[in-house]
């Protein structure tokens, strides 16, 4: 990636340096008190804004659309736009799993066509993996898709599908191959949201939100070049999907631009918590402060280990799972650390329609999400058993078994 | 140990490896263990291999293998742990470390330490106590003329009993200071102590009106407090490596030994409750060997943050490494709380290490001190 005529680092950042400062207003102010959809049609405005100015897309492809630079650029640009008001809400999964999975499976068509298109803001992707019938056993896909002269249609659900109401396309596993064994039979597509038989419900999650939607395909026609990979080889598109999003979950992705989370689902500002209850000098309190302070910089480190062991080929993509498993133990102790340290003052508000340290308590009843969301940590459990440890692998009742003869549950 | 080791490093790995193979089996180590210690005449071989070179810059005789000498020593203490071999590894580099802040001016006894003629050793626990950076359990007096007269005590000293010279970490009306004691100077004794681990052995040291001259000050003032703070970041980065040596040795003994025992009829390797407690552990483990590189690199490049990272360090790996072998004891059943077994042998090692230079609650006082002043 790196060559002779490569912009040396220092020289990048010192340029993003000036261009920011120049260009974006300052992170916190603009964004606070949007509305959903506001906050994506703001994304599109900075990506646009970020890609005239030459500092979009640092790790893709100059073919494509991007810069074609390395992950250290990646990491001296993160650094220069922590203080920016950026659009953070693109990284996971628009940049950094469905781009880059079209980069990895896209025909040469395919990735032309789309990925230029990403990386300028103008179309926003997330994926459709998940059905409802079925949550970690993600191959057990139902959705099918059916050849209809030179078209595919497609019928079925899907659901967990983050920013669906948000997105212009979605990578869709189907199943076009009943006959053959469950991973063996399925097909991956880029599939357009906005066109007639997808119908896109938003999911109400218990901390209030609604990012997740649950998604319907009725006779939903897609031309033949919407394959992505090839057909009855979508679990292979859909393997890497996986692997991006671990890679990007774990911290080790080089397609997110600025920080990962948006705002708002970062962890808990404890030291705040702490002064407000009055209990910054509690040795109680300052141990659980430096808990999660060494959490924090321990899930840095570890993704950082994992991230370069894999890059160098020393480990298995499979490790992956490592800093996955991690960052959700990472969540639970900055979850737990703020309930401790709020207190009784956890389970109510400052006011009737300002939730106050009680943020504290509502963001406890979504603790188990960094424990689901992409994969959840059991799966990663056997993953690192299994690829990583070369543990047995459990007994499965569909494994070399036609699909269509798989015992399912009623729904 | 850290990913993408230089070829030099891989070499000089190999050769630890290799030397540790040879001379640290397991029955040789309980022959010593019993003895009380080690043979000096290994220790001088090991620092003809640079475990003692690493500290000292070349200037002084010392080297590095890598130019990053806390990376360096690392490598050696994870094959310390991971052959849970005795030898004053953390306390000989915590002594060097302090000693080359001075210039050349003990460079006469950084050499005899250097080539194994000299054991030192670093007295500076108030007995009994935690860990203080400034303990006032020993007073250093002026003399007139200059030096001081040093009176106290210190124990967890590490190797005290076979030490030949002591760095003494005491307080002066005029702040603190470190000071060269001869093991054998007029008014020092040292009693050796009782050591949960078997494999390294510890002493209480008395100090009574001993005189010490100005050539044998160290440090003084400011100088003391920063060589007092880089000897401890030092020591307690290799003690993480050490424990990081010793989880390794026994996560292989352990997934071995699940393949191997049967029940049921089928291998404890597959059974899901099981396997998903090794995938905790190997998370786990690759968690403590981040955060110890990141203190070892963060030391070698004098990061801002360095303090910080070795304290980040020293938590994570002194509250999972003991927590991962107790797992492994549960995971071997009741041989694995017997005598015969090594398990107990490294839990010792990382108890040890886990106890020393800050225990995890120690360090993270210090973090949060640290994530105070930041916030301020």
């Amino acid at each position: 990636m790196s060559s002779a005529d490569t912009e040396p680092v220092e020289g990048f950042r010192l340029r993003a340096r000036r261009w920011l400062k120049e260009n974006l207003p300052p992170a916190g102010a603009a964004s606070a008190g949007l509305t959903d959809e506001a906050v994506w049609r703001r994304a599109r405005e900075l990506q646009a804004l970020l890609h005239a100015g030459g500092f979009a897309g640092i790790c893709f492809p100059s073919a494509y659309g991007g810069l074609g630079l390395t992950r250290e650029h990646q990491r001296a640009f993160n650094e220069e736009a922590a203080a920016y008001e950026m659009p953070v809400v693109l990284n996971i999964p628009d940049f950094s799993i469905c781009a880059a999975t079209l980069l990895d499976q896209g025909s040469e068509e395919l990735k032309r066509r789309y990925i230029p298109r990403i990386i300028s803001g103008e179309d926003v992707w997330c994926q459709f993996l998940s059905e409802p019938g079925g949550g970690s056993d993600l191959a057990g896909v139902i959705t099918r898709a059916e050849r209809d002269g030179g078209d595919w249609v497609v019928n079925g659900a899907k659901i967990w599908s983050s920013a669906a109401y948000a997105a212009d396309y979605g990578l869709c596993l189907t199943r076009t191959n009943w006959d053959l064994t469950k991973h063996a039979g399925l097909t991956m597509f880029a599939m357009p949201t906005r066109v007639p038989g997808v119908t896109i419900r938003r999911i109400q999650m218990v901390d209030g939100s609604a990012e997740f939607c649950q998604v319907y395909f009725d006779d939903v026609r897609l031309p033949a070049d919407s394959v992505v990979g090839a057909v009855d080889d979508g679990w292979t598109t859909a393997s890497r999907q996986l692997f991006h999003e671990r890679d990007s979950m774990g911290g080790g992705s080089p397609y997110i631009s600025g920080t990962r989370m948006r705002p708002g689902t970062q962890g808990p500002r404890l030291l705040d918590i702490a002064r407000r209850t009055g209990r910054p000098d509690d040795p109680v309190v300052r141990d659980e402060l430096a808990r999660v302070r060494i959490m924090d910089v321990v899930a840095e480190q570890v993704a950082g280990r994992i991230g370069a062991a894999i890059a160098s080929g020393a480990m298995e993509p499979s490790a992956g799972s490592i800093p996955r498993l991690f960052a959700a133990e990472r969540m639970w102790a900055q979850y737990d650390a703020a309930m401790r340290i709020a207190g009784a003052a956890a389970v109510t508000g400052s006011s009737a329609d300002d939730a106050g340290l009680g943020q504290a308590g509502l963001r406890y009843l979504s603790r188990q999400g960094a424990s689901l969301g992409g994969g959840s940590t059991e799966m990663a459990r056997n993953i690192i058993s299994e690829r990583v440890l070369g543990m047995p692998r459990e007994y499965a009742a569909d494994r070399g078994v036609p699909y269509r003869d798989v015992k399912r549950g009623p729904n | 140990m850290d990913i993408g080791l230089t070829p030099d490093q891989r070499t000089f790995l190999a050769a630890t490896r290799d030397f540790l193979d040879r001379t640290a089996s397991g029955e040789r180590l309980r022959e010593q263990a019993e003895a009380g210690g080690f043979d000096r005449a290994w220790w001088s071989q090991a620092a003809e291999l640079g475990w003692t070179a690493m500290a000292v810059p070349e200037s002084l005789g010392g080297g590095t293998v890598s130019g990053e000498p806390v990376a360096d020593l690392c490598l050696v203490a994870e094959e310390l742990g991971r052959h849970r071999a005795p030898g004053p590894l953390l306390s000989t580099s915590a002594v060097l470390t302090g000693l080359v802040r001075s210039g050349d001016a003990h460079a006469e006894e950084i050499d005899k330490i250097l080539t194994g003629e000299h054991l030192a050793t670093w007295a500076v626990y108030r007995p009994d106590q935690g860990w203080a950076p400034l303990p006032d359990a020993t007073t250093a007096r002026p003399a007139p003329g200059g030096g001081y007269v040093v009176s106290g005590a210190a124990d967890r000293v590490e190797y005290g009993d076979l030490a030949d010279v002591l760095l003494v970490t005491a307080r002066s009306p005029d702040g603190p200071v470190q000071v060269l004691v001869p093991r054998a100077a007029p008014g020092v004794t040292v009693a050796p102590t009782w050591s949960l681990d078997a494999t390294r052995t510890f002493a209480r040291v008395g100090l009574v009106d001993v005189a010490v001259t100005p050539a044998a000050v160290v440090h003084e003032g400011p100088d003391a407090e920063a060589a007092v703070e880089a000897q401890l970041l030092t020591a307690a980065t290799l003690a993480c490596a050490e424990m990081c040596g010793a989880v390794a040795a026994m996560f292989a003994t352990t997934l071995t030994w699940m393949s191997d025992r049967y029940t049921f009829g089928r291998p404890l390797a597959s059974y899901q409750a099981l396997k998903h407690r090794m995938a905790d552990d190997k998370t786990w483990y690759e968690a403590c060997q981040a955060t110890t590189w990141g203190a070892a690199r963060a030391l070698d490049s004098a990061a801002d943050d360095a303090a910080e990272l070795v304290g980040v360090a020293k938590a994570y790996v002194g509250d999972k490494a003991p927590e991962m072998l107790q797992d492994f004891v549960q995971l071997h059943g009741g041989l694995g709380v017997t005598w015969e077994h090594d398990l107990h042998l490294f839990l010792r090692r990382v108890l040890c290490d886990r106890a020393l230079y800050g225990t995890p609650e120690e360090h993270r006082r210090r973090i949060a001190a640290i994530m105070a002043g930041r916030a301020a």
